[in-house]
């Protein structure tokens, strides 16, 4: 129907961060689709050069307000292993259950405060009406519980002071403890409708995807080996030799192929590569919904994400009232010369720490891979097959099924430009 | 009559929207009687900017585009209110700002290349700022003060 026509959207809404995307069409072919991350560099790979390695994690924090938990987790797991530091049960334990505590509130408010105005085809949780107003309710109970989960462990949900290298600084409080369990049990029954909502919602983009994934024995997000839809097993160590980094010139952020093709990490492929490893309680619960696993479909990356909602519940209500947190002694830290990587799945995909410590502590360099970077390629990719699959409908109804794909991959752009290598000559 | 609200966001890892929209946990049906939000782009698409009666912004200014944003905010907003370390006073966003020359040679390509300006600012540097909300994250306390003034000034409350 379009031979020729060309779509801009400028500032494109209900994500974190900013990106715009710029596409052509001529003689009814897609010339080009570049999705443009205009969020503005902050230079950490930079600023962390030369800084202690103990004040690190700390600052890297700042590179996301919404997953700083999982920059603080992976950098200070990569400090660790450069130092040889290992890190008691406990504080393995309690790292799950503030991760947990992010994965809810950052799922949610995806899920809830991003998705489902297109599933209810409206344009803002704003404009929700009466019929729909239980569901905001269930949003922000739901966000707060996760809240209050990272609060309790960390002292803060974003930028939490008390995890700190090799230890915690202060362990959870009794009374809070149990308020958080039961916040935790009373926002368990909503995820039931959320579940719900996601799996009968029709959106369908399906394309054979190679998924990533660092696949974890209890699904915790944590340590594992790394893993994909074509069945190779990478050590977490190795992760960077499989990764080819392209430079795209009109994006701030830098883009990665899996071994020389596009792939998706987050959700979905957590979900697609692991979901044997989901808490008993979750599999037993959401046994019909976990069964379409493994999926094509990039719109069941929403779906998944509140399936871990469920885990990451499940799993921290079992430790908490299962553990007694006790005080430990101080962690001795021998400072010498080391390289170490961290690798864990923050609640966008899998991201990548390696940090290189010079004879003082003080770091030499380091190298970060985001899930968002690792998805812009296919995000780009998928965009243009959408388009050409549609090109004879209008060109709002494109524009508008763009947004939705986009938003169902969860970018986030903050991560996406925190750094640059320069080697583009 | 609401307090016409926008909500704004430059050079920053946006963890002062996240803490906004955690207040929204408990103030979400309070503050839709209340507030009209014209600007928010972080959850919802058809955004106007004009005649605003107070802007939040966060971040600091690191590009020539950025600048003009805020001018713009500026000119259509009644109060402007500075929220979060990297608006108030420019860090940690504006760490380029103390990089040595060789590390400055390094980013140089990116920053000509993005309209980025030799020197990231905070925003008071740029134009008037009537409060600010100090904090990595913001402060949640200072900024319900700053937010209940201004509904008491525009007589919402």
């Amino acid at each position: 129907m379009h031979e020729d026509f060309e779509i801009k959207i400028e500032n494109l809404s209900k994500i974190e961060g900013h990106a715009n995307l710029d596409i052509k069409v001529r003689k009814g072919k897609v010339e080009y689709v570049k999705l443009k991350i205009s969020e503005n560099k902050r230079f950490y790979t930079q600023a962390i050069r030369g800084k202690k390695f103990e004040s690190v994690p700390q600052l890297v924090s700042r590179i996301c307000g919404t997953c700083s938990i999982a920059h603080l987790t992976c950098c200070t797991e990569a400090v660790e292993k450069a130092l040889e530091i290992n890190p008691s049960e406990q504080t393995l334990l309690l790292r799950k259950l503030m991760m947990y505590g992010m994965m809810i509130r950052d799922h949610a408010m995806h899920l809830y405060l991003f998705c489902l105005p297109d599933v209810f085809g409206k344009d803002s949780v704003l404009d929700f009406d009466e019929k729909q107003h239980e569901l905001i309710h269930h949003a922000f109970e739901v966000k707060k519980a996760g809240n209050d989960l990272s609060k309790l462990i960390g002292g803060r949900a974003i930028h939490p002071p008390y995890a700190q290298i090799g230890q915690f600084l202060h362990l959870p409080d009794k009374n809070e403890t149990k308020q958080v369990i039961e916040e935790l049990k009373k926002v368990r029954s909503h995820i039931f409708e959320l579940v719900r909502i996601f799996y009968d919602c029709p959106f369908t983009f399906r394309k054979r995807t190679r998924f990533v994934a660092l696949t974890t024995e209890d699904f915790s997000f944590l340590e594992g080996v790394i893993k994909t839809s074509q069945k190779i097993t990478i050590p977490e160590e190795n992760y960077w030799e499989h990764l080819h980094r392209v430079i795209i010139p009109y994006s701030q952020a830098t883009g990665f192929e899996f071994e020389g093709k596009d792939f998706m990490v987050g959700a979905l492929a957590r979900m697609n590569l692991n979901k044997e490893k989901l808490h008993k309680e979750t599999k037993k619960d959401l046994a019909k919904y976990i069964r379409i696993f493994p999926s094509e479909n990039i719109f069941h990356n929403n779906l998944a994400q509140a399936i871990e909602i469920m885990h990451c519940i499940d799993h921290s209500i079992e430790i908490l009232e299962t553990t007694e947190f006790k005080q430990e002694p101080k962690i001795e830290v021998k400072i010498k010369k080391g390289k170490g990587v961290g690798v864990i799945e923050a609640p966008r995909g899998t991201l990548y720490y390696a940090i290189s410590l010079d004879k003082d502590g003080k770091i030499l360099y380091g190298n970060l891979v985001i899930p968002t970077a690792q998805n812009q390629i296919k995000m780009e990719n998928d965009i243009k097959t959408l388009v050409s699959r549609n090109l004879n409908k209008s060109k709002k109804f494109i524009q508008n099924e763009i947004e939705k794909l986009i938003r169902a991959y969860d970018p986030c752009m903050m991560c996406a430009t925190h750094f640059l290598k320069v080697n583009w000559i | 009559m609401k307090l016409k609200v926008g909500l704004f966001s430059f050079t920053s890892d946006e963890g002062c929207s996240m803490i906004f929209l955690e207040l929204m946990n408990s103030y979400f049906f309070k503050w839709k009687d209340l507030i009209d939000f014209k600007y928010f782009k972080l959850l919802k698409s058809k955004n106007e900017l004009k005649d605003l009666d107070v802007a939040f912004v966060e971040g600091a200014i690191s590009t020539f585009k950025e600048e003009k944003k805020l001018r713009e905010i500026r000119k259509n907003s009644k109060i402007l209110v500075a929220i979060g370390s990297c608006a108030v006073n420019g860090s940690p966003s504006n760490q380029r700002n103390f990089f040595s020359q060789d590390t400055k040679n390094e980013i140089k390509m990116i920053l000509d290349n993005f309209g980025h300006k030799d020197k990231v600012s905070a925003l008071s540097e740029i134009i008037k700022v009537d409060f600010s909300v100090p904090g990595c994250p913001m402060d949640e306390n200072v900024f319900l003060d700053v937010l209940n003034k201004c509904l008491k000034e525009f007589k919402v409350i």
